[in-house]
């Protein structure tokens, strides 16, 4: 055990936390608002480390540029799955809607696998350093948390302080009822859905700029993101944030404390724990 | 007078016969790429058929049901291994810790539903299988394997994969039985109204918590049993292979596949699903985009098709409503 | 001949509001008991106490002698009470017979399957929805789904049926052959306890009844006592309507 590594570490498990918490905040949009879990979302993940790829290699454009471009196709693509794979059947019992956004999952990887093939792909991005203490914080590191604050922050103000978010609010709640007070519930849920999406496509592509990664990562962010939204409660973005918060802590005080390997254990064992003691998670789910 | 729809078709003897047959047939030829071909699709329709207990009668969408899988390769393999213990019997033992975790663990997140249910399921899956990764009188990381010698007690490597093939065949028949019988029996009309309507089966004098544990051990001993074969055959095994989450989710593809809640459903679902799958990876054309296509097909049946398969073939030939349940 | 079901003192409340109020009356085997009371009284919450899916914070109540408070409801069911909802809930995806089968397999008799479905298609005769017997349940319109309830209810071969207004929504036509299902019903031995809201039937078939407001009991008696009563008159003066049918007594 060593002392001296556990005050960086959990600094830096921490700055990730929100960009964990920003992916967990899309996965549990979605199902607060649509009651359907999205079983593409490590998918969507991934595309957004794609985009920044693509962006910054390709185009050779400052890759932040790539995080903003991931946040509006991540929008756009979301809406799409909905109206196709989703939409049809929303009203379905779970099973159903798992396995479409499934097989969206798998048409994805699919595709990408294809025509990206699954080398591993890496973006340079070097924002310095801050030096305090011994402690050294990748620049990088703290620009993520910084958009990733933002972007929790437009998300607020889009659901709290527009009549467009008031409207998903509503259907969340009640969609009958929003449905009679003239909101059109289809187009609210394809925009959460797309919202939810492009959280996580942004939060992918603040990844990219942080991380090495391939077309199939998107894998341990998902299921990283199903524990983060249950400790948060489902559907209840605050929840998800702090969650995400939480966790990234925890695996940066663990990684220190205990063997590398033994930290999936840890995290599953608490998912299931939560599931079972306090299902509605640590603040409470929406529902 | 109010005429009872009995049993006029015996339609389990018929597809048991049909399974049977199929299964017999790289036994008669001495075929063995064939026999490795039917013993992954009898593994499939063991894994589509136990699954369905719980998720098509019940209504319970388990995520993790391939843990049962690694648990029961697992638990035969290391007293296979590492006791000398006779295939047969360490298959059987096997058993045990799949049904210690799908009654005691079982009990608790059957409290769940919905969602809540899949994810924990998920947990449970994921968290036995970072646990047996670092677990190391498992094998930890690598796992277990076989000396080679062991399988001379069973007379060299090739009877043994007979004796697996033989087992697993006998194993899908009897998870086929089982699904029938769960069907139709008392306990099956208690599984569908839990599905239907919980609190309503409860008023109705159906004890839920009771009745869901005893479904999802159920649902556990086959899989179990179908590991102990797949990892003898193998000579070895770790957690990748054991706890394989898209395996899991490949079962409830398999199951919507073929008709959710039914007893061929699973069946024709899985053999559809592993001949589609076989068809995709030898076109050369299409390998590489084998998932994708999956991936459509599967939405295509989910989207418009949801009574799988059998739903589909009822509908449209009439005739067939009553061999096809 | 004893009381059958007995409630002494029962009182119901969620946090700070008292649905039921120190409610006790007795309801006499092989009778039939009419619970009336305007809207939100509390009757439907006395029928969530005796069955079991809301525990009373104070009182007890007791089926043929033994306190059945705190019991799990598949056991109230399996002692013998049954129950047919307001909201029905048919279960939508089996058929008409398989939804009765499941109330004769699990309810007090606990019958095998094949014995379940031999008394559900004679439960379904009586009831008029033989005809529809392998019809999911979900293609039944509303007055045959609340027969279908009270079928379920009946199949399981209760000693006490709990019928929550069975009757609403029906026809006049209707609501007289039901009236003549519940008098072969309590003929056949079984105790009714029946909440509803059509006055004259009310007080033609029950041997007694019970009134509530506001969760407290205020009448206890024979029907032409309780019509008699200036209490009940005055509790149910908030809708005038229905105190004149209670004060006339159509056929």
């Amino acid at each position: 055990m060593n002392l001296g590594a556990l005050l960086p570490s959990a600094i830096d498990g921490l700055l990730l936390g929100f960009v964990y918490g920003l992916a967990a905040m899309g996965l549990t949009l979605i199902f607060g608002v649509t009651r359907v879990v999205n079983l593409a979302h490590g998918q969507m993940i991934a595309m957004g480390m794609f985009v920044v790829l693509a962006v910054a290699s390709g185009a050779g454009l400052n890759p932040y540029v790539g995080v903003l471009l991931a946040a509006v196709v991540g929008l756009a693509a979301g809406v799409v799955i909905y109206v196709v794979a989703v939409d049809r059947v929303i009203n379905a019992p779970e099973l159903t809607t798992l396995l479409a956004t499934f097989a969206v999952n798998l048409i994805i990887i699919g595709t990408a696998t294809t025509l990206l093939t699954t080398s591993p792909r890496a973006v340079d991005v070097d924002m310095g350093a801050l030096r305090s203490g011994g402690v050294t914080v990748l620049g990088t590191h703290l620009v993520a948390v910084v958009i990733a604050v933002a972007a929790a922050g437009a998300l607020y103000a889009f659901l709290f302080r527009t009549r467009l978010g008031k409207s998903i609010r509503a259907v969340a709640a009640d969609r009958a009822a929003a449905e009679l007070m003239g909101i059109n519930s289809r187009r609210m849920l394809a925009l959460a859905f797309g919202l939810g999406t492009a959280l996580a496509m942004t939060a992918g592509a603040l990844l990219a700029t942080l991380f090495s990664f391939n077309v199939l990562s998107g894998g341990t962010y998902e299921t990283k993101s199903f524990v983060i939204v249950v400790l948060g409660g489902l559907g209840n973005p605050t929840g998800a944030l702090i969650g995400g918060l939480i966790i990234g802590l925890l695996e940066g005080v663990t990684a220190v404390v205990i063997p590398v390997s033994w930290v999936p254990v840890i995290e599953y064992a608490v998912f299931v724990l939560i599931l079972l003691v306090r299902p509605r998670g640590l603040l409470g789910s929406r529902q | 007078m109010l005429r009872l729809r009995g049993r006029s078709r015996p339609f389990l003897p018929v597809l048991l016969l049909i399974v049977a047959v199929v299964a017999a047939v790289p036994l008669v030829t001495g075929n063995p790429s064939m026999r490795e071909e039917l013993f992954f699709m009898l593994l499939l329709v063991t894994l589509a058929t136990s699954v369905n207990v719980i998720t098509g009668y019940t209504g319970y969408v388990s995520f993790g049901h391939i843990v049962f899988f690694g648990l029961g390769g697992y638990g035969a393999f290391w007293l296979m291994q590492a006791l000398g213990v006779h295939f047969l019997v360490a298959a059987v033992l096997g058993v045990i810790p799949a049904v210690l975790v799908a009654a005691v663990v079982g009990a608790a997140v059957l409290r769940l539903r919905g969602a809540y249910f899949a994810l924990a399921t998920l947990g449970i899956l994921e968290a036995t299988k970072a646990f047996m990764t670092n677990f190391d009188p498992a094998g930890g990381a690598v796992g277990l394997s076989f000396n080679f010698s062991i399988y001379a007690q069973y007379g060299g490597a090739k009877s043994a994969a007979e004796l697996a093939y033989v087992f697993m065949a006998l194993v899908a028949l009897a998870a086929i039985a089982a699904s029938y019988l769960v069907r139709h029996a008392k306990f099956g009309l208690a599984l569908m109204t839990i599905r239907e309507d919980q609190d309503a089966a409860v008023v109705l004098g159906i004890d839920p918590a009771r009745t869901k544990v005893a479904a999802f051990v159920i649902s556990a001993v086959f899989p179990a049993l179908a590991g102990a074969a797949f990892f003898f055959k193998n000579g070895i095994i770790e957690p990748g292979s054991a706890f394989d989450l898209t395996r899991s989710i490949e079962s409830l593809v398999m199951v919507v596949l073929g008709g959710v809640g039914t007893v061929a459903g699973p069946v024709i679902g899985a053999a559809v699903y592993e001949w589609l799958r076989g068809f995709l990876i030898t076109s050369p054309a299409l390998a590489s985009f084998q998932l994708t296509i999956a991936g459509v097909l599967l939405l295509v049946v989910v989207l418009f098709a949801t009574s799988g398969l059998v739903g589909v073939l009822r509908a449209r030939f009439p005739a067939v409503r009553e061999w096809l349940e | 001949m004893s009381a059958l079901l007995a409630l002494r003192g029962v009182t119901v409340a969620f946090g700070g509001l008292v649905a039921v109020d120190d409610v006790s009356f007795d309801v006499e085997e092989g009778s039939i008991t009419g619970l009336i009371g305007p809207n939100g009284a509390g009757k439907s919450t006395v029928f969530n106490a005796v069955n079991g899916v809301y525990r009373p914070r104070a009182g007890s109540i007791l089926f043929d002698g033994r306190d059945i408070v705190g019991m799990p409801s598949q056991r109230i069911a399996r002692l013998g009470i049954a129950r047919a909802h307001q909201v029905v809930r048919p279960l939508t995806d089996l058929t008409v017979l398989d939804n009765v089968t499941v109330g004769a397999c699990f309810g007090r008799d606990g019958l095998g399957l094949a014995a379940g479905r031999r008394r559900a298609a004679g439960v379904l005769e009586q009831l008029g929805l033989a005809d529809r017997a392998s019809q999911p349940a979900g293609s039944l319109n509303v007055a045959q789904k609340k027969r279908l309830e009270l079928a379920r209810a009946v199949a399981a071969g209760p000693r006490l049926l709990l019928a929550d207004e069975v009757l609403a929504g029906l026809n006049p036509h209707e609501v007289d052959e039901m009236l003549g299902v519940f008098a072969s019903i309590r003929d056949a031995g079984v105790t009714i306890l029946m909440i509803e809201h059509l006055m004259q039937a009310v007080m033609h078939l029950s041997d007694q009844v019970v009134v509530l407001d506001y969760g407290r009991l205020i009448a206890v008696g024979t029907p032409a006592e309780v019509q008699a009563d200036p209490a009940v008159v005055e509790a149910y003066l908030g809708d005038p309507r229905a105190a004149e049918r209670l004060m006339a007594d159509e056929p």
